[in-house]
């Protein structure tokens, strides 16, 4: 899977160190037990790599248990980690380097380690007992099952007791840190700089400055282990990546939401105020916005998911930007909230991050089929804007637009993130803050009866916007009553008159469908392809690297990503009619499909899967070259390999 | 509002929590005097003949001038049934939310709006049934919210189905063997929820009505009242035993400091029968018959006898206690977010782009 295999000669090294060889990029996977710190590891390889200056892409994946029973496969947790010398937009298909703490994280992880791939193994978990409980007949080690791979035996545990020897620390504690010692060997063959991590484990250890002292002894020990054994005989080298200038730092989803909506108070000028209720995979967004009081930002875990998103409510009615984090489950529970803030016209975020469903589904995977729950999942017409991230970084100017959104048309939007963006991460391009903009809210202050009377009409609409005067309590001369029951046109009272219905739904659905959003863009780099690839969400990345990797066969492909899901870009129709064909890739049984489909009387093409993991490049490569060839739907013949081809 | 708006009110919040605040600090007053009629918007009332909700909303509209707030800084939320089309009738601020979820509505404007008197309106259905689970956090958070819980012990709006507050064996349009559901008791569930302040009173007792609602007002944290009222339409006559003859003998009105005493007046000027303690519960006696010492003095600050008065109103009505059960100072949730808010922005920059950098950067030259 690497490409550009160059051994560097003239690097100064000492006679007994080989030389590294260079990498264009690298897939590494750290995979162990839940309670082996397998996230805490890669977390901290990244930001190494962040710091040296790679682009990078992550897929954690880990199990809805805390800690599923020891040793088990249900229990297995693992961290991706693509870094390369160039712009990447996926965690990579494949592992180049698997690390597997245990028998269960070899036998869950192995199938996707390719033939050639290195393998390193703690050992220490490897005795007969752990391999009965996951169903190894034989010891894999032994057996030579695992000749196809570069296997590096390593006694983990035993070699980071030995480093922790004289800490005093019990034989469990000591053995605790062995994450550290994996993380040191991997920092030492791929030459990531150390200093962020010690300086990390003291902080997190300050309070215990004995277990910061052995978490920075093992992962030395680890590094040591690698300069001086002879088992690894080379190391490898990702140059830095040509990013676009700027200033940039490591971001997952989830912070640069959080990020967003702090920005989004700024920009608009109001207090963000933050009701929600824990749930996986959002409530990092909670944790993460409530550290941030000092910029007026409230926040309130409430006591169920209705509560958060009630008060969320109350808090826009008062002049707040009121914001609610959540998950599908939680927009379940919500919906009848939406649509009363539909039916009130106010402002407000409603941040969905998706996880595989239905129901409880699965809490730490990542699906988009969340779309047609936030289009349609409320009774009555009751339409809402719905803006989706494509990228973690993404995730803060989504947060921003979507804020902008509700603020400028007095309406909630779903903002719709997902598992992958939320936990994965990438170098992002830090944002200049003093450039983001302003969004004046435009708060009511007088009286706007049309006859000049000194009334104040809260459904008298903007015209151009068709937006409705936010007047909040305090104003003197503005009080006015809003509910849930059908308001009359203009006045806002009460109203039950037929007509006034029909005119009402039809003015809210007009209001949402001309809110402005930016046409589409087409990647057609050819000019003349046939086919074109729309997605949205989190399969923006694995898109663009299957384009490539059909490019770089020869083929031409155009690529269109959508942001705005509701409504949609106003030239979207044009586009989508322009191409012989149009496919739909996505995480759900064909959501999106279904929406062009009727929108716009398009035959779009629809491929899905719902695996709680994000799409493959090679799969999309495979998919594509079978609507390339003509051979659709699923006869593609495969094409050779791609060389040299970026994903 | 936006921050700078906000901010100075923010800033004189920084020490709440102590006792000795009241509910309507913060709250700009009214530079002129206030009438009813500054109360009624101009709407038509559309409630049925004979609805326990006029008398209500005639001593609310009356009672609001009292307070010498600005209108314009008053808020009424209701939740969904009959009683929830009151803030229609107000000319404040209002918001007829959705069924049962108006204490959460209440509670982000009260946490975002030191400056607003904010009033839920809700009935025993909508706070007790699909509600329940809102009452009791706000209660126990002590959001600065004024609930007033219309108890008409049935499902009118949805014309005639028994409520969380019917007696077993009520028959109902869905009941009709009887209803076999146990009914709650308001005011033991507020109390169990912890809420600082819960007071009862009779829609038609307009004078302990008001000065219920006064203290409500001048209470700083959730305060939780109780109106017993009649639907005319589907449950006829529910309270008639507390309005008619023999009422004296059931109703036992709390003052706090004073003797609990009720019924005819004996040769002392006070009530005949008296409440006293018996092992953990209290009951009812001649206050003739006992020592007076035995017979209890009410204390709004004592949760024990609060929770153990709250228990001898049963469904029978035999004996109703009315008044102000418990009004007790504890930290308000608002004011303490609020103060959070301001202690993390005196101590921390809001420098924004140092947040957006984060400790790790690098730089890619052009």
């Amino acid at each position: 899977m690497t490409t550009g295999d160059i051994d560097v000669g003239d690097i100064p090294h000492s006679s007994d160190v080989p030389a590294p060889q260079t990498r264009d990029r690298v897939v590494i996977r750290f995979a162990g037990d839940s309670g082996d710190g397998m996230q805490l590891t890669g977390d901290r390889f990244t930001s190494e790599t962040a710091t040296f200056g790679n682009d990078l892409s992550t897929l954690p994946n880990f199990p809805a248990e805390i800690r599923a029973p020891a040793g088990t496969l249900p229990g297995v947790s693992s961290f991706q980690l693509h870094f390369a010398n160039y712009d990447i937009v996926t965690p990579g298909d494949r592992p180049d380097v698997l690390v597997a703490m245990n028998p269960a994280a070899l036998k869950a992880n192995i199938g996707d380690l390719p033939a050639g791939g290195i393998l390193i193994v703690n050992t220490d978990e490897f005795t007969k007992r752990n391999l009965t409980k996951i169903g190894y007949d034989a010891d894999p080690l032994e057996d030579g099952s695992l000749e196809p791979y570069q296997v590096h035996p390593v006694a983990m545990a035993t070699l980071t007791r030995g480093a922790l020897e004289e800490t005093g620390l019990s034989k469990k504690d000591a053995e605790r840190a062995k994450n550290m010692f994996a993380l040191g060997l991997l920092s030492w063959m791929y030459h990531r700089p150390s200093e962020g991590t010690e300086r990390f484990l003291r902080e997190k250890f300050a309070k215990r400055p004995e277990l910061a002292e052995a978490n920075i002894l093992a992962f030395r020990a680890g590094h040591a282990y690698g300069e001086t054994t002879e088992s690894f005989a080379v190391t490898y080298e990702v140059a830095p990546a040509k990013l676009q200038p700027g200033t940039y730092r490591q971001i997952t989803g989830n912070t640069a939401l959080a990020y967003g909506i702090v920005a989004a108070g700024r920009v608009t000028g109001l207090p963000v105020f933050l009701g929600s209720y824990p749930i996986t995979p959002a409530s990092d967004i909670l944790h993460e916005l409530s550290k941030h009081k000092a910029f007026n930002v409230t926040t309130f875990q409430a006591e169920d998911e209705i509560a958060g998103v009630g008060a969320a409510l109350g808090a826009s009615f008062g002049g707040s930007l009121g914001v609610t984090t959540t998950s599908g489950p939680g927009v379940a529970l919500k919906s009848e909230t939406i649509g009363l803030a539909v039916a009130l016209e106010l402002p407000l975020l409603i941040v969905d991050v998706q996880r595989g469903g239905p129901s409880t589904g699965l809490p730490t995977k990542t699906e988009q089929a969340d779309l047609l729950q936030a289009m349609f999942g409320r009774n009555g017409e009751a339409p809402l804007p719905i803006i989706a991230p494509r990228s973690p970084g993404d995730c803060f100017d989504a947060a921003i637009e979507a804020a902008r959104i509700a603020v400028t048309y007095r309406t909630p939007v779903i903002l719709l993130s997902d598992g992958a963006l939320a936990n994965g991460s990438e170098p992002w391009k830090v944002p200049d803050a003093s450039a983001l903009g302003t969004v004046d809210p435009n708060f009511a202050t007088e009286p706007n009866a049309p006859d000049g009377s000194d009334e104040f009409w809260p459904y008298l609409r903007d015209a151009d916007t068709l937006a409705r005067p936010w007047a909040v309590p305090g104003t003197p001369g503005l009080e006015h009553r809003i509910g849930g029951l059908e308001k009359a046109d203009g006045r806002g009272s009460i109203s039950y008159e037929p007509d006034n219905h029909d005119r009402m739904v039809r003015l809210r659905a007009e209001k949402i469908g001309g809110i402005r959003v930016p046409d589409a863009e087409v990647d057609d780099p050819s000019g003349d392809a046939d086919v074109l690839v729309v997605g949205w969400g989190s399969t923006f990345g694995p898109i663009v690297a299957g384009a490539r990797r059909v490019r770089g066969m020869g083929h031409k492909i155009a690529t269109l990503h959508l942001r705005n899901l509701n409504p949609f870009p106003a030239n979207l129709g044009e586009l989508l009619r322009s191409y012989r064909t149009v496919l739909v890739p996505e995480m759900n049984l064909g959501q999106l499909v279904m929406l062009l489909r009727a929108r716009y009387l398009v035959d779009a093409q629809s491929y899905t899967k719902v695996s709680g993991l994000p799409f493959k490049a090679e799969e999309l490569q495979d998919v594509f070259l079978g609507y390339l060839d003509g051979s659709h739907p699923s006869s593609g013949e495969r094409g050779p390999a791609p060389q040299g081809v970026d994903e | 509002m936006t921050d700078q708006q906000i901010a100075p009110a923010l800033g004189a919040l920084v020490d709440l929590g102590l006792p000795g605040i009241g509910g309507l600090d913060n709250v700009p007053t009214a530079e002129h005097p206030q009438s009813a009629k500054d109360f009624t918007s101009d709407q038509e009332v559309r409630w049925c003949p004979g609805c326990g909700d006029y008398a209500v909303l005639a001593a609310v509209r009356s009672f609001l001038p009292t307070l010498g707030i600005k209108r314009e800084n008053t808020v009424f939320i209701s939740g969904i049934g009959c009683s929830s089309r009151f803030p229609y009738y107000l000319n404040t601020y209002g918001m007829h939310s959705i069924h049962g979820r108006a204490p959460t509505i209440a509670s982000g404007l009260a946490i975002t709006r030191p400056d607003l008197s904010v009033w839920v309106v809700t009935g025993d259905g909508d706070a007790l049934s699909i509600g329940g689970n809102h009452l009791i956090h706000a209660l126990r958070r002590n959001v600065n919210l004024k609930i007033l819980l219309f108890n008409n012990r049935i499902y009118g709006l949805t014309k005639g189905q028994y409520s969380p507050t019917s007696e077993q064996g009520k028959v109902t349009k869905s009941t009709p063997m009887g209803s076999i559901d146990h009914p709650f008791n308001p005011i033991s569930v507020a109390l169990g929820a912890d809420a600082t302040f819960v007071g009862r009173a009779i829609d038609s007792d307009r004078k302990n009505l008001t000065a219920v609602l006064g203290a409500a007002a001048a209470h700083r944290g959730t305060a939780l009242v109780e109106i017993l009222q009649d639907c005319p339409i589907f449950n006829d006559g529910s309270f008639d035993v507390l309005r008619k003859d023999d009422k004296e003998n059931r109703l036992i009105p709390l003052t706090h400091g004073e003797p609990i005493r009720f019924g005819p007046a004996a040769e002392d000027g006070l009530g005949t029968h008296a409440v006293v303690a018996d092992g953990l519960t209290l009951k009812v006696v001649e206050a003739a018959s006992v020592d007076p010492s035995r017979i209890l003095v009410h204390d709004a600050g004592n949760h024990e006898l609060a929770f153990a008065l709250s228990r001898l109103s049963d469904q029978d009505l035999n004996h109703t206690v009315t008044g102000i059960f418990r009004d007790v100072n504890r930290s308000t949730y608002d004011d303490a977010a609020r103060s959070q808010v301001a202690a993390a922005k005196e101590k921390g920059s809001a420098d924004l782009q140092s947040l957006l950098n984060g400790r790790d950067t690098w730089t890619v030259a052009g």
